[in-house]
């Protein structure tokens, strides 16, 4: 079976491509690229004027909360959700319930995607049992059963002999250890960015120091161990600097950083919503300064994923008082129109760029296939409609949870279709392509 | 029209608080602080009668939901309610159904069902009142809440001072103590600077909020820079149970470095007044001679909570308008 991607603008930065080119599509993967291809016998997907064709995106940073929270989300509808939202995989912590340990947790959540057969699922394991912080988890266990790294996300690792412990021993599978940087005596029992805004709402402070505390010894961590060391969720200006300064001394240190991070600041904690708990997040908003420091890592190269951190909580568990709220926000859904409008169009990165973000790099750090559309690859594929007005619309998320500081938010930019090894998984009804053949 | 006379004009249209609820002073125009102010007056003289009740809320319900005990707030308001004929409801922790685990949200709606006309709410969390006034209908009354605000105490703070100074503008003004967690602080801190007072705060570094500074006030941790000339010095509690958290050696220290003595009284202006917000931690942030003596204003801070609590109950009500139309 073929089909014939027509007239798109192909943009494939792993294998410097940027124009319009036609992309053939047979069983299940990418065959050619190319101007003018021949159609053949293939089913002709004409890619209107102005679509972007890109590998298709990955998101490393998901909470899929199954199992054991299936009340927030599902493997099956996070998988929906990330593919409405333009990704074709997404890796997903292992904080649930059980944690992500052992082989059985793996696997099961790998069934589970199996079922929903829409995203792909690359489980990250516990960097220790129980992700309390004392015993290593069974590492090798987990990487043959299918985790891609190890992370004790929602905390950091324990001590720091502990992640020196565990960046020995995963680098021996060449698995990253992904951290979530804090130091949890500094944030103590904050809530919300320490500055002006919490000050005056009386909330409870977390320093950025708290977070680049974290990053700066991971990143000499990784240094006295040679193993790579991803930083999750990054948000402070000075955490910014240290993976800069990491990189400049050869580290192999990597950073991701969520839209909301880029987007927003400490300010949408008084206003418009004075308290919304769909503002809570942790690492918290942050002030300006570090917020134009994540743009600035963004457009200068520091960055090198966007990952979204998508977090659901059920609306009961957010509609309390702000200090007994949950962390996080859902993401999968917002991150491409919060992205296209933001970085592309607010002219501070190339849509090339993007896709490296968002695509290549994951793929990269996580030594998974995808990332590229080289022939033989396969054929998983993001169209994005870069000028399509999007309005954000909480009740309409895929997601099971609506947990979104971003509702009735108007975007420029959007997914027009998701496409998984050569199938069509998702079709945004409001693009042209939703009334045509996919 | 020059600037001046339309300020003016704006300012004698306020007659009412056109607003659902009190959530904190910072939403407060210069104009509705005077104009609770000036009630607070009328309301006064209605505690000097022999009969102490004017039917201003009659038939209307008060739920006094206190999540934290609290003495002098709660009883305060409940005095202020019944001056007003209202009839009120006291519901306190610990005695309802939020020990069986029963959210916030739920346990208003619930109060909700049975039409109460205003809930006065005090709460550990910040922003609880916010978030029970986009679940409610009641006017929401903010009785404290957690770190953020406590708007009446600082009304009734006001008001004292007024009563003595005749203004605010202009005088200096000097907060001290455990300025972190006090949501007495951020309420007087709005309030004294909406209305042209220059406001000095004071604490150990460990206990001054961040930005402190974008607030419109001096900050400092030389406490004998904060009393100098000041025209009010105003004292916060340190709660006891914040040594566990290291922001301090000692209360033995505290005293040593902070306390209000005698002896740093002299720095201040010579008709200074002495205020604290209660409960005192007598020889902690305030030696118990200035406490018990001439310049201390503490008990009529007390008083005068009553009447401001009256205004601010009668004026959300609707004031004169709900009593004409009744």
């Amino acid at each position: 079976m073929k089909r014939l991607l027509k007239g798109g603008r192909v943009v494939d930065p792993a294998n410097g491509v940027d124009g319009v080119h036609d992309l053939l599509i047979e069983d299940g993967r990418i065959a050619r690229v190319g101007r003018d291809l021949p159609v053949e016998g293939a089913t002709v997907v004409e890619i209107p004027a102005g679509f972007v064709v890109c590998p298709g995106l990955i998101d490393m940073h998901v909470h899929l909360r199954e199992p054991g929270q299936e009340h927030k989300e599902t493997v099956a509808t996070g998988v929906a959700s990330a593919v409405a939202g333009g990704f074709t995989a997404v890796a997903c912590m292992p904080n649930t319930s059980p944690v992500n340990d052992n082989a059985n947790v793996t696997s099961l959540i790998l069934a589970r995607a199996n079922e929903a057969n829409l995203a792909r699922v690359y489980p990250i394991g516990a960097v220790s049992k129980g992700s309390k912080g004392e015993l290593l988890a069974d590492i090798a266990e987990l990487k043959q059963a299918g985790c891609v790294a190890i992370t004790d996300d929602g905390h950091p690792v324990a001590t720091a002999l502990l992640m020196r412990r565990a960046l020995e021993y995963a680098g021996m599978f060449g698995m990253p250890v992904i951290e979530h940087c804090e130091d949890p005596t500094l944030k103590g029992d904050g809530v919300a960015h320490e500055g002006f805004h919490a000050s005056s709402l009386g909330l409870r402070g977390i320093p950025g120091a708290a977070e680049a505390l974290g990053v700066e010894r991971g990143v000499l961590l990784s240094e006295l161990t040679g193993s790579a060391f991803h930083v999750a969720h990054m948000s402070a200006r000075a955490s910014m600097r240290a993976v800069r300064k990491g990189k400049e001394a050869g580290v192999r240190v990597t950073c991701e950083v969520a839209p909301h991070h880029f987007t927003l600041t400490d300010e949408a904690l008084a206003s418009p919503i004075p308290y919304d708990t769909n503002v809570k997040m942790n690492p918290p908003l942050r002030e300006a300064a570090d917020r134009d420091a994540m743009l600035a890592g963004i457009a200068d190269g520091t960055v090198d994923a966007i990952a979204t951190d998508h977090a659901p909580h059920h609306y009961d568990e957010k509609k309390v008082e702000f200090d007994r709220a949950p962390f996080g926000i859902v993401g999968l859904e917002t991150a491409v129109p919060l992205a296209l409008d933001r970085l592309v169009h607010a002219g501070l990165i190339r849509l090339p760029r993007l896709v490296e973000l968002m695509s290549a790099a994951p793929a990269r750090i996580l030594r998974v296939a995808g990332g590229s559309l080289a022939p033989g690859s396969a054929a998983d594929i993001t169209i994005l409609a870069p000028d399509l007005k999007v309005r954000i619309r909480a009740s309409q998320l895929r997601s099971r949870s609506k947990n979104t500081p971003f509702d009735g938010w108007e975007l420029r930019g959007g997914v027009a279709a998701t496409i998984v090894g050569g199938r069509t998984v998702y079709v945004n009804p409001e693009t042209v392509m939703g009334s045509g053949v996919i | 029209m020059n600037t001046t006379s339309q300020e003016l004009d704006q300012k004698q249209a306020v007659t009412a608080l056109r607003r659902k609820d009190l959530l904190g002073i910072a939403e407060l125009s210069p104009g509705e602080i005077e104009l609770v102010l000036d009630t607070a007056e009328a309301m006064k003289e209605v505690g000097t009668r022999p009969i102490k009740k004017v039917p201003a809320l009659r038939g209307k319900t008060v739920v006094n939901l206190f999540y934290e005990p609290s003495t002098r707030t709660r009883t305060s308001f409940e005095i202020a309610e019944k001056r007003l004929s209202a009839d009120t409801l006291n519901i306190a922790i610990g005695t309802s159904s939020v020990v069986k685990g029963e959210t916030l949200a739920d346990t208003a709606l619930n109060l909700e069902a049975m039409s109460p006309d205003m809930i006065v709410l005090r709460h550990a969390s910040s922003g609880a009142c916010h978030f029970l006034s986009r679940v409610c209908r009641s006017a929401i009354i903010n009785a404290g809440d957690g770190m953020h605000e406590h708007p009446t105490q600082a009304l009734l703070d006001a008001f004292t001072i007024r009563e003595r100074k005749k203004r605010l503008a202009g005088l200096k003004i000097a907060i001290i103590g455990d300025l972190l967690h006090s949501r007495v602080l951020r309420s007087n801190i709005h309030l004294l600077t909406k209305l042209g007072a220059n406001v000095w705060v004071c604490g150990p570094p460990t206990l001054i909020p961040a930005d402190i500074r974008r607030f419109g006030v001096t900050a400092t941790s030389a406490v004998e820079e904060a009393v100098h000339d000041a025209d009010v010095i105003m004292l916060l509690r340190i709660q006891l149970e914040r040594m566990e958290g290291a922001y301090f050696p000692s209360l033995r220290e505290y005293f040593r470095v902070f306390g209000m003595t005698e002896a740093r009284l002299q720095l201040a202006r010579p008709d200074v007044m002495i205020m604290h917000p209660g409960p005192m931690n007598r020889g902690v942030e305030i030696a118990s001679e200035v406490a018990d003596g001439p310049y201390s204003v503490i008990l009529d801070q007390v008083a005068n909570g009553v009447a401001v609590r009256m205004a601010v109950l009668y004026l959300l009500a609707g004031g004169a308008e709900h009593e004409e139309a009744a």
